[in-house]
């Protein structure tokens, strides 16, 4: 456990000293002053807010993580000489490169929120954002290390990456319209709520339409989806997806850490 | 002799007159010997005034066949017992006021009202409070009749055994004015009815429409409310309406409308609200009507334009931060929008004149295709689909290619 925390605190002053962390914070603090400052309304900028929280933080998670464990190589060969074991090894690697993501999204957006439009209205969507956020980045770091560890190649592995990246975020979608136009005759309803909560930057998305544009979906679909997404039921499951998302990948990075050559 | 016989004529006349102005005050009170309603009809005079002090009347269906004015004073309640029609009126000039009327009773064979005024002219209702009744007031063959400030509240659960708050049929040059309709199954309905003002009322909670009418011509509503209706407000085969200054909010569902419009023509329909609804305008089948400084807010779908609907004109309207802004249902368009505020506008204004350079297409790819294919509604605010909107609108191919505002606004309107 101390060893954790030892190589935590390492990555984290390493993080902070990669100006990378710093710029990023500094795109959502700048983001979201800019957002709340010059739109009169909050639903409208946590909207606008939302829609590049569920491009960038994905893409610069993945990119970012993956990036981050072919740098890491020597270091990790390095440690790997001392007689310690992988697994606190691999939890510090990730915690010191997750936290310091998730942190300055975190603080970046809240803090642009508090400095301009504080007001009550906005805080449960804001509060929506920032926990899909938060989730997403800890789902795409793990992704990240699974892909990383998995290929040795930097090239290939930062190809996956991206691919993974783009099949989740946009090819995925068009799978689905695919999908709903083709069977459009049938009831899918069930079909395509089940297919787009595999998906966690869909399940990331919906959970926050359905609380923000909600009159658009009140239509018969929309209440089925409400229906699902209003019960205690329907936000165990979609909560219990997301944690899947996260430990599944990082099990698997995990496991092919212990075993890897380098 | 002469003289003073044709004097005293003029005299005795001129008294007649005075007799006639001083109407007679008619006191209905349960401690006294004029204990009922009924008894007091029967031995008034044409426009006497009948006054009914506080207490609890039941006397089954009462007609009246007279002209004369029904003052209530310390809140009377005359109960219909869940079975009987209350007051039919079947004379002209008679007014009633600050009474209560409960339960008029629910009928499948009969529309039982509370009170209903039949081929007469001149009848006001006004500060009356209504609660329970099967239907409110009841119009029917009648001119000039006022229906002012009155309260209006039923407890129905289905459509099919509920009536109607206000029921106007085959009326004109009415006036219906700062009512409360709750729960009924229509709040206003009118059919056949014509020249007539609807004004400052307020719609919540009907189990079918706040406000419906058909084959109603150059009627006028404004400032009026509709909030949370079921299906919200519906008007069908009418021409010349002229609807001003109303607000239709929260009328959520599929088959909830903001304003439902089914073959209007000739119409105007200006600085109206429609916030927070499923759809706010749904326009089939109609033509040559005016929308103009209207406001669209927050609504699922601002406007449904189905392509039947010509030469209409959209011009000064906002739209803020609807999902869909438009959505129809063809490549061919017939109408016209022109400077409009549209929140999602991205363009640009080089010559600083307040109007955009760059034309605005409302109708999205997406919104179109949430509109044939429900499911496809998860999809909203994704990435995919963003991409395909903006694919669409550099390469026109399933949205309507001449739906353009040529010249969007670049700020709200006031």
């Amino acid at each position: 456990m101390e060893l954790i925390f030892k190589i935590i605190k390492f990555e984290f002053s390493n993080a902070l000293r990669s100006k990378w962390i710093l710029f990023y914070f500094s795109f959502f603090l700048i983001l979201s002053f800019l957002m709340f400052n010059f739109e009169d309304e909050t639903g409208k900028a946590v909207l606008s807010l939302m829609n590049i929280v569920l491009i960038v933080i994905p893409l610069v998670s993945i990119i970012f993580g993956t990036m981050y464990v072919y740098n890491s190589n020597d270091y990790i060969q390095m440690v790997l000489c001392q007689p310690l074991d992988r697994k606190s090894l691999y939890f510090g690697l990730y915690l010191g490169n997750a936290i310091p993501l998730a942190l300055s999204f975190v603080v970046g957006i809240l803090a642009g929120f508090i400095f301009t439009g504080a007001n009550t209205e906005g805080i449960a969507p804001i509060l929506i954002l920032t926990i899909n956020g938060f989730a997403l980045t800890l789902i795409f770091t793990s992704i990240a290390f699974l892909t990383a560890i998995k290929f040795s190649y930097k090239a290939k592995g930062l190809g996956a990456s991206i691919l993974i990246w783009l099949m989740l975020a946009v090819i995925y979608d068009g799978l689905i319209l695919f999908v709903t136009y083709f069977f459009r005759d049938y009831p899918i309803e069930n079909i395509i709520l089940g297919i787009s909560l595999i998906n966690p930057i869909d399940l990331a998305r919906i959970f926050f339409i359905l609380d923000f544009n909600i009159s658009a979906l009140m239509g018969y679909t929309g209440a089925l989806f409400n229906k699902f997404f209003g019960t205690s039921l329907g936000v165990l499951v979609s909560s219990g997806l997301l944690i899947l998302w996260f430990v599944i990948p990082f099990l698997f990075g995990l496991r092919s850490f212990n075993k890897k050559d380098f | 002799m002469r003289v003073n016989f044709s004097i005293s004529c003029i005299i005795f006349f001129l008294l007649a007159i005075q007799i006639k102005t001083y109407a007679d005050k008619i006191i209905v009170d349960k401690n006294t010997a004029i204990n009922s309603i009924s008894k007091a009809i029967e031995i008034a005079n044409p426009y006497d005034e009948v006054i009914i002090k506080s207490g609890h009347y039941k006397e089954g269906n009462i007609i009246i066949t007279k002209p004369l004015k029904f003052i209530g004073e310390n809140n009377p309640v005359i109960d219909g017992e869940n079975q009987n029609e209350i007051f039919t009126v079947h004379a002209d000039d008679v007014s009633i006021s600050g009474i209560t009327f409960k339960n008029a009773g629910v009928s499948f064979l009969k529309e039982n009202a509370a009170v209903r005024f039949e081929n007469t002219k001149n009848g006001i209702v006004s500060d009356c409070k209504f609660y329970g009744n099967f239907f409110g007031v009841y119009l029917a063959k009648s001119k000039n009749c006022k229906v002012l400030n009155n309260y209006f509240e039923a407890y129905g659960k289905k459509e099919t055994s509920s009536g109607n708050g206000i029921h106007l049929w085959y009326c004109r040059d009415s006036e219906i004015s700062g009512n409360k309709i709750k729960g009924h199954r229509d709040g206003i309905y009118l059919e056949f009815v014509k020249q007539t003002t609807i004004s400052k009322n307020y719609g919540s909670n009907n189990l079918r429409y706040g406000l419906h009418f058909m084959f109603s011509d150059s009627c006028r509503y404004y400032t009026n409310h509709f909030e949370k209706n079921s299906a919200g407000v519906a008007v069908m085969y009418s021409r010349y309406v002229d609807m001003e200054g109303n607000m239709f909010n929260n009328n959520w569902g599929p088959a909830s409308y903001g304003l439902l419009l089914k073959d209007i023509s000739r119409s105007k329909i200006e600085r109206n609200y429609f916030i927070e609804n499923t759809t706010g305008i749904f326009i089939e089948g109609c033509d040559g009507s005016e929308f103009l400084n209207n406001q669209f807010e927050k609504n699922g779908w601002a406007i449904k334009l189905m392509a039947n609907s010509m030469e209409n004109i959209f011009i000064s309207n906002n739209f803020i931060a609807n999902t869909f802004d438009l959505s129809t249902n063809s490549r061919q368009n017939f109408n016209k929008f022109n400077a409009n505020y549209w929140s999602k506008y991205d363009g640009y204004d080089l010559n600083k004149d307040g109007i955009g350079d760059v034309p605005y297409r409302p109708v999205k790819l997406y919104s179109i295709m949430a509109q044939q294919n429900e499911p496809s509604l998860i999809l909203l605010n994704s990435l995919f689909i963003d991409l395909l909107n903006i694919a669409e609108s550099v390469f026109p191919s399933l949205t309507p290619e001449t739906l353009v505002d040529e010249s969007p606004m670049m700020r709200k309107l006031n």
